[in-house]
C-alpha cells in the first residue's frame, strides 16, 4: 500500500511576503518553510501508516511537492518527520502556474505513483485558494473526502471514512480506495522531527522529475499559459492610527460612545 | 444581456444573505440565473426573483445532495452548457471553492477565489468586457485585481462584498435533474448530525463579530453577552480554540473563517498575523486588550487598554442604558 502526501513550500508569513515584478509570488527572496497546514497531512499519513503497519505491512509514505530548488526543504522536513521517500517536480517552466495548471502537474505526478491514498492539507498558507486538491480529484476521477477532522482507513476492506465538522452539521463521508483526503488542523498534533528522524532523512530517496518526465508540454503551464492573471497588486495603505485609550473605569462607556457615534450600534 | 450563472448554496432553511449578495454582483455583469442546490430548492426561488434572478434552476436530487462536491460541479457544468453564461459566481465558502475548482477543470476555465469585489471593465477586445475581481493577498498586506483569461470566468466571492439590493423580476423556476457520473457519486455522505444552533448570526456572513482570545482566560460568557447586545456572531482566536475554550467552527484566522464584517470587536486577542489573515478586511476594528503593546492596536480604529472583566460588562451595561 502506498500513501502520497502533497506538500507545498511557502514563503514564511512572518517574513514580509511580496510579489515579483510579474505579480507572481516572490518565492526566492523571502524565507520559506513547509506550509503549516501540510504538516497535518504528513502527520496523518504517518498515523495511518503506523496503524496499518501494526497488524500488517506498513504502507510506504511518499511526499510530493512541486516547486523550485528551495522547495526541497518541504520534502526534507517531511522525511525528517518520518515519511519514507520524496518526489520533487522542479522545472523552470512551472514558475507562475495557476491553480489549474498546478493541479495538472500534481495529478500527473500522483498518477505515476499509483497510490492507494492521497492526503493533502486543507489549503496552502500563501495563495490559499484551497481548490487544488478538488481539481486533482476531478482530473484523476478519484473519490474525494474533504476537510477531515477525523480519518479512518480500513486497509483490508479497502475503504476510507472521515468526519467533517460543518457549520450546520457534522457529516460522515465514506468511499472506496484509492481516494484523496484533505485534512484540517483539527485532526492531529504534528510531531517535531526527532534527532533520529533528522539523521535518517539524509539517506531517504528523493526523485526529481521534470515536466518532460511527466509528459506535460512546458508551454502549457507557467505564467504565460495561466488561465487567470493578476493585473495589479498594491500594498494596502497602512491604516490611519486609531484612538487608543487606557481604561480608567469609563473604557466600556467610551467604547460604546465610539460605536454609537459611528452608527455601529 | 447575457446570463451569469450563480450558485446558491441552500440548506433548506431561509436563503442566506451571501446568495443575495452574489445576485447583486451578478447584475453588474449580466442577467443572474440562479442554481439552487439543496433540499426544497424551489422554495428559495421567490426571494431570488426579488433580487434579480429571472431564471432559477432548482436542484434537489438525492444523488447530488448525498455526495460530496463532485455532483454539484457536474450540475453546474451541465447548466453552463444549457445557459451559455458569460461568468459563473459562487460563494467563497470551503465547499463553494471546491465546486469552483472542479468546474474549472470540467469546462476548462480559469477560476478566482476569495474575491471581495467583482466588476465589469469595458474591454475593446470582447463584447461584454472583462470581469475583474478584487482580492486581498498575504493576510491582507496587498490588494490584488485579477481576471480570467481563458474560458468562462469562474469567481468565488466572500460574504459582505456588497449590500444585497432588491431588483424584482418575473422568474421562471425549473426543476433540473442533472446526470451524475459514477465517479462523482464515489464519496458518499453516510451520516449527518445537525449541530446545535447558537441562535446567533452566521459567523462568515455577520455584519458584526465579537471575538475572544487568550485574554478571556476561557471565560466566553462576557464575549457572548456583548455579541448578543450587538446582535453579533461570536468568533474565537486560534489560541482560544486550541485551548478548548470555544468550538473550531467559530475560529477566525488563517486556518478558520475569514470574515469581513462592518464591525469586528477583538477581546483579549493579541493580533498575530495568523488571526489578522481572517479579519483584516473588516471595515471597523475595535480592540480590548490589557497589553498596550499588542499588535491588534496597530490596526484598531478604537482600542481600550484594560481588563476584559471590567471593560466588557461596562460596555454591555452602557448599550442597555442607551436602548430605549
Amino acid at each position: 500500500m502506498k500513501i502520497i502526501v502533497c506538500v507545498k513550500y511557502v514563503p514564511d508569513a512572518q517574513a514580509g511576503r511580496r510579489f515579483e515584478a510579474d505579480l507572481t509570488t516572490d518565492r526566492a527572496g523571502v524565507d520559506g518553510l513547509l506550509s503549516e497546514l501540510d504538516e497535518y497531512a504528513v502527520e496523518e499519513a504517518l498515523v495511518v501508516a503506523d496503524a496499518i503497519g501494526a497488524t500488517g505491512e506498513r504502507p510506504q509514505v511518499v511526499v510530493l511537492t512541486v516547486g523550485p530548488e528551495d522547495a526541497a526543504y518541504a520534502i526534507k522536513k517531511s522525511l525528517q518527520m518520518g515519511a519514507d521517500a520524496g518526489v520533487h517536480v522542479d522545472d523552470p517552466a512551472i514558475q507562475g502556474s495557476d491553480a489549474v495548471a498546478t493541479s495538472r502537474i500534481v495529478a500527473a505526478a500522483i498518477a505515476a505513483q499509483s497510490p492507494d491514498l492521497v492526503i493533502t492539507g486543507m489549503s496552502s498558507t500563501d495563495g490559499g485558494t484551497g481548490v487544488v486538491p478538488a481539481m486533482i480529484a476531478q482530473r484523476l476521477g478519484l473519490p474525494q473526502l474533504t476537510y477531515a477532522a477525523e480519518l479512518t482507513v480500513d486497509a483490508a476492506a479497502g475503504t476510507v471514512r472521515i468526519r467533517r465538522d460543518g457549520d450546520t452539521s457534522v457529516e460522515t463521508v465514506e468511499a472506496s480506495l484509492p481516494a484523496i483526503v484533505s485534512v484540517t488542523d483539527q485532526i492531529n498534533e504534528p510531531r517535531y522531527p526527532s534527532f533520529k528522524g533528522i539523521m535518517s532523512a539524509k539517506k531517504k530517496p528523493v526523485t526529481r522529475l521534470s515536466l518532460a518526465d511527466l509528459g506535460i508540454p512546458a508551454e502549457e503551464v507557467g505564467l504565460a499559459a495561466a488561465w487567470t492573471r493578476t493585473v495589479a497588486a498594491e500594498p494596502r495603505p497602512p491604516k490611519a492610527a486609531g484612538t487608543v485609550i487606557t481604561d480608567d473605569g469609563t473604557g466600556g462607556a467610551q467604547l460604546v460612545e465610539y460605536l454609537v457615534s459611528h452608527k455601529l450600534v | 444581456m447575457s446570463a451569469v450563472l450563480v450558485l446558491i448554496e441552500h440548506d433548506g432553511g431561509p436563503v442566506r444573505k451571501a446568495g443575495l449578495e452574489l445576485l447583486t454582483l451578478a447584475r453588474r455583469i449580466g442577467d443572474p440565473v440562479a442554481v439552487v442546490i439543496g433540499p426544497e430548492a424551489a422554495a428559495a426561488a421567490p426571494l431570488l426573483a426579488e433580487h434579480g434572478a429571472g431564471r432559477v434552476f432548482a436542484v434537489d436530487a438525492t444523488e447530488v445532495l448525498d455526495h460530496l462536491i463532485a455532483p454539484a460541479a457536474e450540475t453546474l457544468a451541465q447548466l453552463v452548457a444549457v445557459t451559455s453564461p458569460v461568468a459563473v459566481l459562487l460563494p467563497s465558502s470551503s465547499s463553494g471553492k471546491e465546486v469552483a475548482g472542479r468546474l474549472a477543470v470540467l469546462i476548462e476555465s480559469g477560476v478566482i477565489t476569495d474575491a471581495v469585489d467583482v466588476e465589469l471593465q469595458p474591454d475593446e477586445g470582447s463584447q461584454i468586457g472583462s470581469v475583474i475581481a478584487t482580492k486581498s493577498a498575504f493576510a491582507g498586506a496587498f490588494a490584488t485585481r485579477c481576471t480570467v483569461t481563458h474560458g468562462i470566468p469562474i469567481v468565488c466571492v466572500k460574504p459582505n462584498a456588497v449590500a444585497p439590493q432588491e431588483a424584482p423580476v418575473e422568474s421562471v423556476v425549473e426543476a433540473f435533474i442533472p446526470e451524475i457520473s459514477a465517479a462523482a457519486r464515489a464519496a458518499r455522505i453516510t451520516g449527518r448530525e445537525p449541530r446545535e444552533a447558537s441562535g446567533r448570526p452566521d459567523l462568515a456572513e455577520a455584519s458584526t463579530v465579537v471575538s475572544g482570545g487568550r485574554g478571556t482566560n476561557g471565560n466566553f460568557a462576557q464575549v457572548e453577552a456583548l455579541a448578543d447586545a450587538l446582535g453579533a456572531a461570536v468568533g474565537a482566536s486560534r489560541a482560544a480554540v486550541d485551548a478548548g475554550w470555544y468550538p473550531h467552527a467559530n475560529q477566525v484566522g488563517q486556518t478558520g473563517k475569514t470574515v469581513s464584517p462592518q464591525l469586528y470587536v477583538a477581546a483579549g486577542i493579541s493580533g498575530a498575523i495568523q488571526h489578522r489573515a481572517g479579519m483584516q478586511t473588516s471595515k471597523t476594528v475595535v480592540a480590548i486588550n490589557k497589553d498596550s503593546e499588542a499588535p491588534i492596536f496597530e490596526m484598531a480604529d478604537f482600542g481600550v487598554v484594560g481588563d476584559l472583566s471590567a471593560v466588557l460588562p461596562a460596555a454591555i451595561e452602557e448599550i442597555r442604558k442607551r436602548r430605549p
